[in-house]
């Protein structure tokens, strides 16, 4: 059962540029283009996408923050801003850079006041909360006012804030943005034992490909406010030909690269002494013996295929025109 | 964690308990610092003292505003400065709300199954301003005392519903300039020159006004329901102006009308609502 319905979901954004001293001309802008997209309960999305190609605009529409111009949207059932606080008790948000807590209360407080806004019974808010203070760490600054927390430590708060009152999806605009490897560590780990538990939908934008290939196995890339893949991160590889590669570091440059077959060599780094070949009908043990009498050879490696590098070529299409929103 | 929602207390009770909540959270942060929330308590008198003072030192120097004499013109303060006074307690502080849209903190309020308009209320409301308004309230209940009214079983009710009235419409002013920071960030003198400009207005009687301002303010906007004829009607007086006795009854009508005026502002202002930034 599909718990996000998008069909042909719009966004525009009127705006009016400085023409001359006095005069402006509107300008339409279109944040998200006709997205059509199905997510299913349980399932863990990754949306990623380069700044400004609609990713937290969609996002907005699917909470109920943005009316849509165009296209229809179902979140549990529910239409996003007509039944935005009906919608708003099944599910939970964390934007990075806003917060859900309260600023000078402690964030023991702020979760109280959760209970209250989100109607949990008290028992249900306990355990709840005693999972998440287990699991992310909570009870060292539970009694600190939120605006003294350190980034990583908000961050936690505000996981725990969204999950308080049991949501059915949960929305994620860059949950691991500007965070400490460790903290980075802390949020992952417990998104993917979140992932594990199986009930909950998440998605989840995110700049950080670590955190998709870690958590999500599918993963839809926006740009221009349209959908350019959607399927597994394998599928993303498969079809952008990104391939491992085979890097060999030698004593010295050779005269002569070898060629084995089935396995361009497609780098050639450090004044000729490491060689980069990249495995397209190849196996790793055909190119590996035809380096392996070479006597300058020193050492061999594997490098897997980086998301990073797909992602990148995906971004550079041509940018048809100046996009708003992010 | 996804367990089922149907323990959950249903409906507007829970609402309430809810903002109930929200309510006591606010307290709680205000009053933090004692001694600065009572230097603010007092500080807030300042205002609507001086609203009085300026009426007075009006009549210094006159024996009658517009035909009124000094006892009618303050219950016409009273009731406008009460009413604005109550009204900027509670509402007034929506004043904020491009801030909050420029923070994301709108964002946030958003996704919470409550009304955004009430969280936004409660999240901010400036208890230091309780001081201003039990000192317009003094200023109301004193001016109707000393302003020798014939009071009769309809007058009583008026005394009270005017004012309940004015605060609505000062309320709906409040909601409704603020409202235009949806479509344009830097909206925030043109609402204060309407809503304080309103309270300034009100303070004395129409008829100090010419032609097509008056026409405008009091009329087209609906201020001179607000405080002159309440007054009028509570005074017993005919309009100078020529409207009917029956126009002082008609401001909890006007209130109402611009209540529904504000709501249907606010809600046209949230669909064009842009948010900002990622």
């Amino acid at each position: 059962m599909s718990v996000i319905e998008m069909a042909g979901l719009r966004k525009e954004f009127t705006v009016r540029v400085k023409a001359g001293r006095l005069r402006r001309t509107k300008r339409t802008v279109t944040a998200v283009d006709g997205i059509d997209l199905r997510v299913q309960r349980g399932e863990m999305l990754g949306y990623i996408g380069p700044n400004g190609a609609g990713k937290s605009t969609t996002l907005k529409m699917l909470t109920g923050v943005l009316t849509p111009s165009a296209g229809e949207v179902r979140v549990c059932g529910l239409r996003p801003v007509p039944d935005r606080t009906r919608l708003a008790l099944r599910i939970g948000v964390v934007f990075g850079q806003r917060s859900q807590l309260w600023w000078d209360l402690p964030l023991r407080d702020s979760f109280d006041l959760l209970r209250h806004v989100y109607r949990v019974p008290a028992a249900e808010h306990a355990a709840r909360l005693r999972r998440c203070r287990d699991l992310l760490d909570l009870d060292g600054f539970l009694d600190v006012p939120v605006r003294q927390l350190s980034l990583g430590q908000r961050m936690r708060g505000e996981l725990t804030a969204a999950l308080l009152h049991g949501p059915e999806v949960l929305f994620l605009d860059e949950p691991t943005i500007g965070l400490d490897v460790v903290s980075r560590q802390a949020v992952r780990d417990f998104l993917a034992e979140l992932g594990r538990a199986g009930d909950t939908t998440l998605v989840l934008t995110t700049h950080d490909l670590a955190d998709i290939e870690r958590l999500c196995h599918r993963l839809v890339v926006i740009d221009h406010g349209r959908v350019v893949h959607d399927g597994t991160i394998a599928e993303l590889h498969r079809r952008y030909g990104s391939r491992r590669l085979v890097v060999a570091e030698l004593d010295a440059a050779l005269a002569e690269a070898p060629a084995p077959p089935g396995a361009p060599l497609v780098g050639v780094e450090a004044d000729g002494r490491r060689l980069v070949y990249a495995l397209e009908s190849a196996g790793v043990a055909e190119v590996v013996s035809a380096l392996a009498g070479l006597a300058a050879l020193r050492d061999i490696s594997i490098e897997e295929p980086r998301i990073e590098d797909v992602v990148t070529r995906l971004y550079r299409a041509p940018v048809p025109e100046a996009r708003a929103g992010g | 964690m996804a367990e089922p929602l149907s323990a959950a207390r249903p409906g507007v009770r829970g609402a309430l308990a809810a903002y109930r909540a929200l309510l006591r959270a606010q307290a709680r942060s205000q009053t933090a610092y004692r001694t600065s929330f009572v230097v603010d308590l007092v500080g807030n008198v300042g205002a609507t003292v001086f609203d009085v003072v300026t009426v007075l030192v009006i009549f210094g120097v006159t024996r009658e505003l517009g035909g009124f004499t000094l006892r009618e013109t303050l219950v016409i303060v009273g009731l406008s400065s009460s009413a604005f006074a109550v009204a900027d307690l509670l509402v007034g502080n929506i004043e904020r709300l491009p801030r909050y849209v420029r923070t994301g903190l709108f964002d946030a309020v958003l996704v919470r199954p409550l009304g955004a308009l009430p969280q936004l209320l409660l999240m901010d409301l400036p208890l230091r301003k309780v001081s201003r308004a039990l000192f317009g309230l003094a200023v109301l209940v004193f001016a109707v005392g000393t302003a020798g009214i014939d009071w009769t079983p309809a007058r009583l009710a008026l005394v009270v519903a005017a004012p309940l009235a004015a605060v609505v419409f000062f309320g709906s002013v409040f909601v409704a300039t603020a409202t235009v920071s949806f479509y344009w960030i830097d909206s925030g003198e043109l609402a204060s020159s309407v809503t304080y400009g309103g309270r300034d207005f009100t303070s004395y009687p129409v008829t100090v006004y010419g032609g097509w301002f008056r026409a405008i303010f009091a009329y087209g906007m609906g201020f001179a329901f607000v405080s002159y004829h309440p007054a009028l009607a509570l005074l017993g007086r005919a309009d100078p102006l020529g409207l009917p006795a029956w126009a002082g009854w008609a401001a909890p009508g006007v209130a109402l009308v611009a209540a529904a005026g504000a709501a249907a502002a606010w809600r046209a202002g949230i669909r064009h609502y842009r948010s900002t930034g990622s």
